[in-house]
């Protein structure tokens, strides 16, 4: 970590009307770290990373990634989307697309490869998460499990330097999370910046660098995995783990 | 073909029952009957090509209408409903006037009849299909927008390649029904002289002396044309659906 942060966001808050989802937020994200946010429905976990890509726009404070400040000009913005991937708890597949086309829509409109090129780094990347036989088939032929693959493998078509996950396995049955989970560590060992927002706590304890805790759109507790879960500092936290692992 | 063979004897019984009725001019077994068939079906190229023309235009406007219709800034939105409500509120037949004797004089642009009809039918469809396209781009999910965003495409391309594919085949029945209304709002084109089916059939009845029969047949005509263009449209919605599947 000798250059700075990828992603720093320094002050950051952002509002609903009079709801305030972020309460002056500092946080700083190296190149290649891994980091898992977690926390109880409503404290501002999906808002934060939300705000990276500017999904949504931050009211106060400055988000810089990868030295672009965030802003509403569009060459920043275009800047910083091409460098920050994204998945959805949904998946948000392009329902009207096959596989391949879902994947070969961005590198082809926005980068500019030829058809093939796209087809090629598409194929590469269906490889990664282990589903190249799907390539021909529309999302809701496939499960969710395999949708969210696909929606990972489309994200990295566009060779982001981040990738953030909104909740990634929320959504799916049980016996998918798996799978899915598992293609996330995969892609953490080759270096991939990432941000999860997750509640789980395995794959946060195997993969993460640091861990965040956030309650009432505040960043209540930072620490490296081992530190936060055998030794909570805030009670808050505490309650949130006793919670969701004993149950 | 059931629904053409319910009216083929609903045609025979009527021809049959009462003295005042005079197939005989358009009876095609006679040469002047046949002739006269001839000349009111010619009709038929004119109100297709107006009819077709005029919605391809009102597609296109009513999409240009629709979309600001959509932008979370408040002046945009103010355009797409002002015009939405002026030019619903003109009637068809007022506009078709309006544009062959009134915008000569405002602009001293002088419209061929078929193309002041092409103008006067797009635009008057053009603010319904605005609002058939704001409903169906309304419906697509939020999710979509933000994936699209997530991958840096453009706002264009968005709408292109994301949102309206999937827009259109939600509002294909509700464009189906936007087409045959034009076909039948066509007729209204008679009046400034277009040769159109309606054209040519009261010019015949004024001939002839055969209202109710020339008529009828141009009741028929509607029919024929407007009963191919639902079959039409159902095959393309099956069409979408097993693309779907």
């Amino acid at each position: 970590m000798t250059d700075g942060p990828i992603i720093e966001m320094r002050n950051v808050s952002k509002f609903f009307g009079p709801f305030q989802a972020l309460k002056d937020v500092s946080i700083d994200v190296h190149l290649g770290e891994r980091v898992v946010v977690c926390g109880p429905s409503g404290s501002g976990k999906s808002t934060l990373i939300r705000c990276i890509n500017r999904l949504e726009a931050h009211e106060s404070g400055d988000i810089v990634v990868d030295g672009v400040t965030l802003t509403n000009d569009p060459a920043s913005l275009e800047k910083i989307r091409g460098a920050v991937g994204m998945v959805f708890q949904q998946f948000n597949l392009f329902p009207h697309l096959t596989v391949l086309e879902n994947l070969t829509l961005g590198p082809r409109r926005v980068l500019g490869l030829s058809e093939d090129d796209a087809k090629a780094r598409a194929m590469t990347y269906l490889d990664r998460v282990q589903i190249p036989d799907q390539a021909g088939k529309y999302p809701r032929q496939l499960s969710g499990g395999q949708q969210q693959r696909v929606a990972i493998a489309r994200s990295l078509c566009m060779e982001p330097r981040i990738l953030l996950f909104d909740e990634p396995t929320s959504a799916l049955d049980p016996e998918m999370i798996a799978e899915v989970l598992d293609v996330m560590t995969e892609l953490a060992a080759t270096g991939m910046t990432m941000i999860v927002v997750t509640h789980e706590m395995g794959f946060a304890r195997k993969v993460a660098d640091k861990m965040v805790f956030m309650d009432k759109g505040e960043i209540v507790e930072v620490g490296a995995p081992d530190d936060v879960f055998n030794a909570p500092k805030s009670q808050r936290f505490g309650t949130f783990l006793n919670q969701i692992l004993n149950h | 073909m059931r629904r053409l063979a319910i009216f083929a004897p609903l045609f025979l019984a009527l021809s049959g029952c009462s003295g005042n009725w005079g197939w005989y001019v358009v009876d095609p077994t006679t040469t002047s009957g046949m002739n006269n068939l001839k000349f009111l079906i010619g009709g038929a190229y004119y109100t297709i090509l107006l009819s077709v023309t005029a919605i391809t235009f009102s597609v296109i406007i009513g999409l240009l209408v629709a979309l600001p219709g959509l932008s979370d800034k408040r002046g945009w939105r103010a355009f797409n409903r002002g015009y939405v409500e002026v030019v619903r509120a003109v009637p068809i037949l007022v506009l078709i006037l309006w544009v062959y004797y009134g915008l000569p004089t405002l602009t001293g642009i002088t419209l061929s009849v078929f193309w002041a009809g092409v103008l006067a039918l797009a635009l008057s469809d053009s603010a319904f299909q605005a609002e058939i396209f704001r409903a169906g781009i309304q419906s697509i999910d939020k999710g979509q927008y933000e994936a699209a965003q997530s991958i840096s495409l453009t706002y264009r391309d968005t709408m292109r390649y994301v949102i309206l594919p999937q827009a259109i085949r939600r509002i294909l029945p509700a464009l189906g029904n936007q087409l045959v209304y034009m076909l039948k709002m066509s007729s209204l084109v008679s009046v400034i002289g277009m040769q159109e089916l309606t054209r040519k059939a009261n010019e015949l009845v004024v001939v002839e002396y055969r209202p109710l029969e020339i008529y009828t047949i141009l009741v028929l005509e509607y029919l024929v044309l407007i009963l191919i263009v639902s079959a039409g449209v159902r095959w393309l919605e099956r069409r979408m659906a097993q693309a779907d599947a």
